[in-house]
């Protein structure tokens, strides 16, 4: 494997801890990943050296408090090849991006019967919005199928994209694990002439990221998984679309000028970022940035594939057709987001006897309810691994799993 | 951490296995109630048939875990039959033994103590307290059973 893990873990000072008296086996980092060093330091740095409020002071440590929050949006916009550091707008969270483009640029585009296009296996972030849409403006909103294997089903995507003016996909599925062909679905979506939106945040964190070779108009992601804070998130968009939105929030920081009549924003992206934004949580998104580029995102994604192949080949090896892994069998087609149904026990009791081993895995519909219902499960037990992760870890779950049979299996 | 054996006592598998009253009533004259628990996506279907302040029936359907389901069976075992608010004194000891606060939206039981309610196999749900994220499986089937006689009787 590239990585040397057990270097990587040493980075992580949470690795140190046990639970239940077990090593911790921490296979959720599809919900949010750990934190090395460096981001904790550089969150405590901040606070400790930079602190105060920034574009607003003459004195010296706001103008470092300043030069430390665009500093970071530098370091973001390098990491996902954005052609300018004034296209990062950043966000609480990704959910909160997409909310963004939905409340400014669709607000202001769409109308009744306007189509816009997601899929069946979307995160809820990147659902609700659309239906708040719907019920506010009448938009008609449109899903693409999912097939068996996990992948999108495009055969009847003509017809779903006739007339569209928003495509919104998911890069990389949470429960599935499915790489959706991004680059196809937004030539499409320009086909037509609508515009192309990706919910990155299980992308970022996992492969390299480049926005232009995505063909998006907006992408959003989410700073805690991929090693940063929690309480930062990012929306991409190209600066001709980000120049024509109106703005989101109002208040401080988003304007140039507050009259009795009116007022008149701010140039991007601090159009968009009203009020005091998260410094200290946008400065550790920067060192997280920084952390990643120094393991190498290829290296982070070899890792990826390696690992994930090893815990199919392992648990399927181990438990035949007691275990149904669902999405992809490729792990080429997919990152290391493993859902699984084991024996017919429900998720909530195969992660509780899990936890007893000190192996955090996640139960439950993971936010995406309609894709649940396509599976036919109200929910599954899911693992999900990261730079941390070896195969000791996909060992432990398997070992953990078979100790669910003492209480289900008569 | 508490022993798992706490959590899965016997008697609660047993009901998971082997639920009772599981199933469908005709709605009229029984009314249907749906329960959610947004964060594992349990959902409880109940169906109760009340006539003159009594249970007479009771089933229940949907989809959760080994908690939620032998909940719903040994609450379906001890409440049919019994009067509204005998249910009600149940509920409260249940939630009590659950060490949750009583909820201002229920009805006090009129009459009797809950303290003295005899909860029978209700009792090996105990357990579940030491595993604070479960309770709420746990309660969601006496949620919507309370839900579900509150429109009964608003119907009648
Ligand atoms: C695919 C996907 N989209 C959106 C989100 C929402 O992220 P956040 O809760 O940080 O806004 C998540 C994570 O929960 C996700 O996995």
């Amino acid at each position: 494997m590239a990585l040397d893990t057990a270097a990587v873990r040493a980075d992580f000072p949470i690795m140190c801890r046990e639970v239940h008296g077990r090593r911790l086996v921490y296979l959720d980092s599809a919900a949010t990943s750990h934190k090395p060093r460096p981001v904790i330091d550089a969150v405590t740095d901040y606070y400790e050296r930079f602190n105060s409020n920034v574009h607003r002071g003459s004195y010296q440590l706001a103008v470092e408090a300043t030069e430390a929050l665009e500093e970071a949006r530098r370091k973001v916009a390098n990491f996902i090849g954005a052609a300018r550091d004034s296209e990062i707008v950043f966000a609480k969270n990704a959910t909160e991006a997409i909310n963004l483009v939905a409340r400014t640029w669709g607000r202001a585009n769409l109308g009744p019967g306007d189509p816009v296009v997601i899929t069946e296996l979307e995160h809820h972030a990147n659902i609700v919005p659309w239906h708040m849409l719907t019920a506010e403006q009448g938009i008609d909103l449109r899903w693409i199928p999912i097939r068996s294997d996990g992948h999108l089903d495009l055969s009847d995507l003509d017809r779903l994209l006739d007339g569209a003016r928003l495509v919104s996909v998911a890069a990389v599925s949470n429960v599935l694990g499915t790489i959706n062909p991004i680059r196809q679905l937004a030539d499409a979506a320009h086909d037509v002439g609508a515009l192309m939106m990706v919910d990155a945040s299980q992308y970022t964190p996992h492969l390299p990221t480049d926005v232009a070779a995505m063909g998006a108009d907006f992408v959003a992601f989410t700073g805690h998984k991929m090693c940063g804070p929690t309480g930062i998130g990012v929306l991409w968009a190209k600066s001709e679309l980000l120049e024509a939105m109106p703005p989101f929030l109002g208040g401080g920081e988003m304007i140039l000028n507050v009259t009795k009549e009116g007022f008149s924003t701010a140039a991007v992206p601090w159009k968009f970022e009203a009020g005091t934004p998260p410094i200290a949580e946008a400065v550790g998104l920067g060192a997280a940035v920084d952390y990643l580029n120094g393991l190498g995102m290829e290296q982070v994604r070899e890792h990826e594939v390696a690992l994930t192949g090893y815990a199919l080949r392992t648990l399927n090896q181990r438990y035949g057709d007691d275990i149904t892994i669902h999405g992809p069998t490729e792990p080429a087609e997919r990152g290391g987001v493993l859902s699984f149904e084991y024996k017919g026990i429900h998720p909530h009791d195969v992660a509780q006897v899990l936890d007893r081993s000190g192996v955090c895995v996640r139960a439950g519909h993971h936010c995406a309810k309609p894709l649940m219902r396509v599976l036919g499960c109200a929910a599954t037990s899911r693992a999900s691994m990261y730079v941390y992760n070896d195969e000791s870890d996909v060992d432990a779950l398997a070992d953990a799993l078979g100790e669910a049979d003492v209480f289900f299996i008569e | 951490m508490p022993d798992l054996e706490d959590l899965y006592r016997e008697i609660i598998l047993d009901h998971y296995r082997n639920p009772r009253n599981r199933g469908e009533l005709e709605t009229p004259p029984a009314v249907r109630a749906e329960g959610f628990n947004p964060l594992c996506g349990d959902e409880v279907i109940i169906y109760v048939q009340v006539a003159d302040g009594v249970i007479e029936d009771i089933k229940f359907g949907g989809q959760g875990c080994s908690i939620s389901q032998a909940s719903s069976s040994m609450m379906s075992a001890a409440v049919k039959g019994r009067t509204v608010e005998e249910l009600q004194q149940f509920n409260h000891a249940f939630r009590s033994m659950m060490s949750i606060e009583p909820d201002p939206d229920d009805p006090a039981p009129t009459n009797g103590n809950s303290a003295d309610v005899k909860l029978g196999d209700l009792e090996a749900l105990k357990g579940v307290v030491k595993f604070p994220v479960r309770i709420k499986c746990a309660t969601l089937s006496w949620h919507t059973l309370t839900q579900a006689v509150e429109e009964a009787q608003a119907d009648s």
